[in-house]
């Protein structure tokens, strides 16, 4: 099952991968980050076909992405 | 050592660093030190090092403050104009502690002010005419041989104490030619021994930085303590100067590079009719020479400076001697230069008092 | 079990980045990082961090880095290449840095076709100072020193760099790019790789110029910064390649 893998620790909630995301698979999480942020998780883990599109824009480096 | 040569004091100056094995020189057009870049234009490429005629001085402080993080030994030089433009770049590379070496031929000034000869710049060059806590290691030579023979040393200290350092000259200095030789033998640069903070390549080394700033609360505080620490080493060390006749001195002249040699001349002149003068040439006017005069004044009670511009190292004398003498001035400005004789006059006038 | 595709490169430190959220900066060293991995050229590498935001690249960029005075990146990397040309060399700029006060050592280190290469992050406006105007502002674009909208008639217009240094001799290579969406960011990192392989076949000057968002100095929110890029950015510094190895022979 494809996946990504979110560093709460890097991610800011920029909210760019969500949109970045071709099948909608991300979205911020209910609960708070270490520094703060409703950081991004996969809301939609089945769609995710890891593409790696959300880590190609995320501009903390905080995805990786499994395939 | 070398033979004897008849040199030009800009040559001897381009030679000396080159011979002191400088291998990176970036300079702009201003008179009166033009045959430093032009010297360096044909003599770098002899010696497998690099010339760059830079679009500014402020672009040149910059190459060097690059060549210095790689580990070469790099020169620049301009004069009063070019030394201001250059003071942002010598402020960082004083903070980034990287030893780098420039030359400043001063011209009469402020403003464009003229091309004559003058030392109108002691003040930018022993106080940091640039921001911030910072001291750059500063020799005045007041001949060729000079000239051409400072430049190791200032690269030894600018090494050893990982600095900026400069030579404070003249146009006099550097437009008149005199017989040099030079008294070290060639230096190798790669014969030198490594720098830990070089960059290029790691080779299994962690990674370096070299950077100027910490934003890091207290950080700056502390790195300015520490380089204050590394200054107070050069004071101690490093401190140059001559004594000429000034044992049983009545009057102290004390007088730097080409007002020193003036002064030199008025004080043989003045022997001849039994004044007993003295002169203190610093060699060094930052670190000044404190200690020695602060030790004459305490005897000799009358101290006449003299200096081309309206009065700068005249500071340096009171702050040494703590009023302990009297201390009088002749200056003259912006191009202006005594001969021994003005000289003479000003000291039989305080003499007789 | 699934296989890592996708990981931090080796190009960056482990130091979390203290960009905005949003922010084009962390990209573009991102793709920086990358290529010098996959370049293999990391441990001769020796990165220049400029004044403003990215002044703390020398944290993130996992290579010898050096950080100069506002402006003279390219006077630093003429006099590093120059004493080092065993080395890469790199001059991370922004464009208060690199189009105003380093105009001069930006124009002469291309014209002396310097084999060194500068990554020219574009985001119109001072950002470590807190978003005044820039020479490359757009026309009627709010800053704190241009707050109705800079005046073209009083402040000029935005200078377009990669047009500029493209009437001179000596850049081998020259490219705009951006980072707003997924592909202008693969189309990014193929013009930074190939602008760093050119300094590696030391064929001389190069420069990619990257048109990057700044939500917080925009007063914008990420995805409306990223909206500016598409609809007022691009189309004042239309994307592509201005000097290239093709012309060249």
């Amino acid at each position: 099952m494809p996946k990504i893998e979110v560093d709460e620790g890097r991610c800011k909630a920029c909210e760019l991968c969500i949109v970045a995301c071709p099948h909608k698979v991300i979205g911020l999480a209910k609960h708070f980050s270490p520094s703060g942020f409703h950081p991004a998780c996969m809301a939609n883990a089945e769609a995710c076909t890891g593409c790696m599109l959300c880590a190609f824009v995320c501009p903390d480096v905080a995805i990786e992405v499994y395939k | 050592m070398g033979e004897k040569k008849l040199m030009k004091g800009n040559e001897a100056l381009a030679e000396g660093a080159v011979r002191a094995g400088c291998r990176f020189f970036s300079g702009y057009p201003i008179t009166p030190q033009n045959e430093v870049p032009e010297y360096m234009s044909w003599r770098m490429p002899e010696v497998g090092g690099t010339f760059i005629q830079a679009e500014s001085e402020v672009a040149a402080i910059n190459m060097l403050y690059g060549a210095s993080a790689c580990g070469t030994r790099v020169m620049t030089s301009s004069s009063g104009p070019g030394i201001s433009l250059k003071q942002e770049g010598i402020s960082y590379t004083a903070s980034a502690q990287l030893p780098i070496f420039y030359a400043n031929v001063v011209r009469g000034g402020p403003g464009l002010g003229n091309i004559a000869p003058s030392q109108g710049d002691y003040f930018q060059a022993t106080r940091g005419g640039g921001h911030g806590d910072y001291r750059v290691f500063v020799m005045a030579p007041n001949s060729v041989s000079e000239m051409g023979n400072f430049p190791r040393i200032c690269y030894e200290v600018a090494e050893k104490y990982r600095m900026v350092t400069m030579i404070l000259a003249d146009g006099l200095l550097g437009q008149m030619m005199e017989p040099i030789e030079f008294d070290f033998e060639p230096i190798d640069p790669s014969k030198l021994p490594p720098k830990d903070y070089a960059l290029g390549i790691q080779e299994g080394r962690s990674r370096r930085v070299v950077r100027s700033y910490d934003l890091k609360p207290g950080f700056m505080e502390k790195h300015t303590w520490k380089l204050m620490e590394i200054y107070n080493q050069v004071e101690e060390k490093e401190t140059r100067y001559e004594t000429i006749m000034a044992e049983d001195a009545d009057l102290l002249v004390v007088a730097y590079g080409t007002c020193s040699r003036i002064s030199r001349a008025a004080l043989a002149l003045g022997r001849k009719e039994n004044l007993k003068i003295g002169l203190l040439r610093p060699i060094t006017v930052w670190p000044f020479p404190s200690k020695i005069l602060h030790d004459l004044a305490s005897r000799i009670k009358k101290i006449l400076v003299v200096e081309m511009s309206t009065g700068q190292m005249i500071e340096d004398v009171k702050l040494a001697i703590e009023g302990s003498a009297q201390v009088f001035f002749h200056g003259r400005p912006s191009g202006g230069i005594p001969t021994e004789f003005e000289v003479l006059d000003v000291i039989k006038k305080i003499y007789g008092k | 079990m699934e296989k890592k595709v996708f990981a931090r490169t080796k190009g960056l430190t482990e130091t979390p980045m203290r960009y905005c959220p949003g922010c084009g900066h962390g990209v573009i060293h991102r793709l920086v990082g990358e290529t010098l991995e996959e370049l293999d050229i990391r441990e001769r590498t020796i990165g220049i961090a400029p004044v403003g935001c990215s002044v703390f690249a020398d944290e993130y960029f996992n290579c010898d880095m050096i950080q100069p005075a506002h402006g003279r990146g390219p006077a630093v990397a003429t006099g590093m290449k120059r004493v080092r040309p065993d080395c890469i060399i790199f001059s991370y700029q922004g464009d208060g840095d690199l189009a105003s006060i380093g105009m001069a050592e930006t124009i002469h280190s291309a014209a002396r076709g310097e084999n060194i290469t500068i990554i020219f992050v574009n985001n119109a406006i001072y950002g470590m100072t807190g978003g005044q105007m820039a020479p490359t502002t757009l026309p009627g674009m709010r800053s704190t020193t241009s707050p109705f909208g800079r005046d073209p008639k009083v402040a000029g217009n935005p200078i377009r760099v990669c047009e500029l240094l493209s009437s001179l001799k000596g850049p081998v290579y020259l490219e705009r790019v951006a980072v707003n969406t997924p592909g202008n960011v693969v189309k990014a990192k193929k013009a930074i790789k190939k602008a760093f392989q050119v300094q590696v076949d030391g064929l001389g000057f190069s420069l990619v110029e990257i048109i990057s968002q700044c939500p917080t100095d925009w007063a914008m929110t990420p995805l409306q910064s990223i909206g500016r890029v598409k609809d007022e950015m691009i189309p004042y510094y239309p994307l592509g390649v201005f000097k290239s190895l093709e012309e060249k022979k």
